[in-house]
């Protein structure tokens, strides 16, 4: 994977500074001012994912010592200062617009983590994408969905294994386990994103890491950025496993819909596997990731607790955003087609 | 791994987890073979994927 092009002037000057050399190194950080939105501005979302991107698979045309550059890492800390406070402000804008209970269960309390937990993530209001894909997603809009997905899936476990020094007792023994199944249990090939490159080239789609990256909303994107955010620091470790929970709560029903909906739409079985595979596995680490890792997290460090909301609530919150920007997306076209339609109907008479 | 005794773990309102089994046979005698070291196997009953849990409790 090379270099994805530049999204605004945040990553122009980025992708400049990786490319050439530190002789623009003074003027990188003075050139970050803080949109207005930031988990909306795709030119911060690809400079952050860029940079997170030097610590997994990094990129052929610059040099690998990148990773632990100065310069860049107080970039990558100015870039994480306003994500973050984005994502505060994200959270607490959405769970002021949820249910009571939802409000609730949001905050620290003495009532059992474990039901409280499954309660906030099963209530949450979001959209349904999953019920639009089981019921009436065109196949190119499934190919759509897809592929915003493959940024994550195509590197997926990778994000949480960070956390596993920073765990002890139970909760890491879980963390394990978890990550072992994830990655295939030890077959070779069988790895979670391995599955999901089958289904990608199944579908059509390009199975190689980092294909579609220049293509992806700034949704999609901060998806995938707030996983290394909590990754690769360990202060994060609570958020980090709080959005683990939250994503395995939140695969098995939709795995199944998914499914279904590719069947429906006529991709193969072996596209379709990985989700079969994600309905049953998700079933078991869902409750491996609430009721043994972020349970044995608070028995070890009660004061993460807020921490385990916090990331789950961003998980929530930033699959919701993705979700809306997809379907918003469907919904563009399928009104730009019928406009077109139209046109040539009047055309045509 | 095959030295491990069998455990079984009562998730509250969810499935049984189980570690360290080969097979698990479903009502109808049928034997189905672990794919994972720990499975989760449907308590409600009404899973899509018998003898499998996958999260269909959530919904009743």
């Amino acid at each position: 994977m090379r270099l994805p092009p530049p999204r605004g002037p945040i990553s122009s000057s980025l992708f400049d500074y990786m490319h050439e050399g530190p002789k623009a190194a003074s003027s990188l950080i003075v050139r970050i001012c803080e949109p207005s939105n930031a988990l909306d501005d795709a030119d911060l979302q690809i400079a952050l994912w860029s940079l997170y991107e030097l610590h997994y698979r990094s990129f052929d045309d610059i040099d690998e010592r990148w990773e632990w550059d100065p310069t860049l890492l107080a970039v990558r800390s100015k870039l994480e200062d306003v994500f973050e406070r984005a994502l505060h402000h994200a959270v607490t804008d959405e769970v002021a617009k949820q249910s009571p209970q939802i409000q609730a269960n949001a905050r620290p309390c003495e009532r059992d983590l474990a039901s409280r937990f499954f309660e906030l993530v099963n209530e949450f209001d979001g959209p349904e994408l999953a019920k639009r894909i089981q019921k009436d997603a065109s196949a190119e809009q499934i190919r759509e969905f897809l592929l915003q997905r493959s940024v994550y899936h195509l590197k997926e476990a990778d994000p949480q294994t960070w956390s596993i020094p920073r765990l002890t007792g139970p909760a890491k023994s879980a963390l394990v386990e978890l990550q072992f199944d994830e990655y295939g249990d030890g077959v070779a090939g069988r790895t979670h994103a391995e599955l999901f490159a089958i289904t990608l080239r199944e579908a059509g789609l390009d199975s190689t890491y980092g294909a579609y990256i220049d293509e992806v909303n700034a949704s999609t994107l901060a998806v995938n950025n707030v996983m290394s955010l909590f990754g690769l620091h360990r202060r994060n470790r609570g958020a980090a496993m709080g959005h683990l929970a939250a994503f395995e709560a939140t695969s098995s029903l939709p795995c199944r819909r998914y499914a279904a909906g590719l069947r429906r739409a006529g991709f193969s079985e072996a596209a379709a596997h990985y989700f079969d595979e994600h309905t049953e596995a998700d079933a078991v680490h869902e409750q491996l990731a609430v009721r043994a890792i972020c349970v044995g997290l608070i028995d070890e460090e009660p004061q993460l607790e807020a921490d385990i909301l916090f990331g789950a609530l961003c998980c929530l919150v930033l699959d919701a955003r993705q979700a809306a920007e997809l379907i918003a997306s469907w919904e563009f076209l399928d009104h730009h087609a019928a406009t077109m339609q139209t046109q040539n109907a009047v055309d045509a008479q | 791994m095959s030295s491990r005794a069998i455990e079984v773990t009562v998730c509250p309102n969810g499935p049984f987890l189980i570690r360290g089994a080969e097979q698990v046979i479903d009502v109808e005698g049928v034997a189905h073979c672990t794919t994972r070291p720990v499975v989760a196997v449907c308590r409600c009953g009404k899973t899509g994927r018998p003898p499998w849990c996958d999260g269909t409790h959530k919904l009743l």
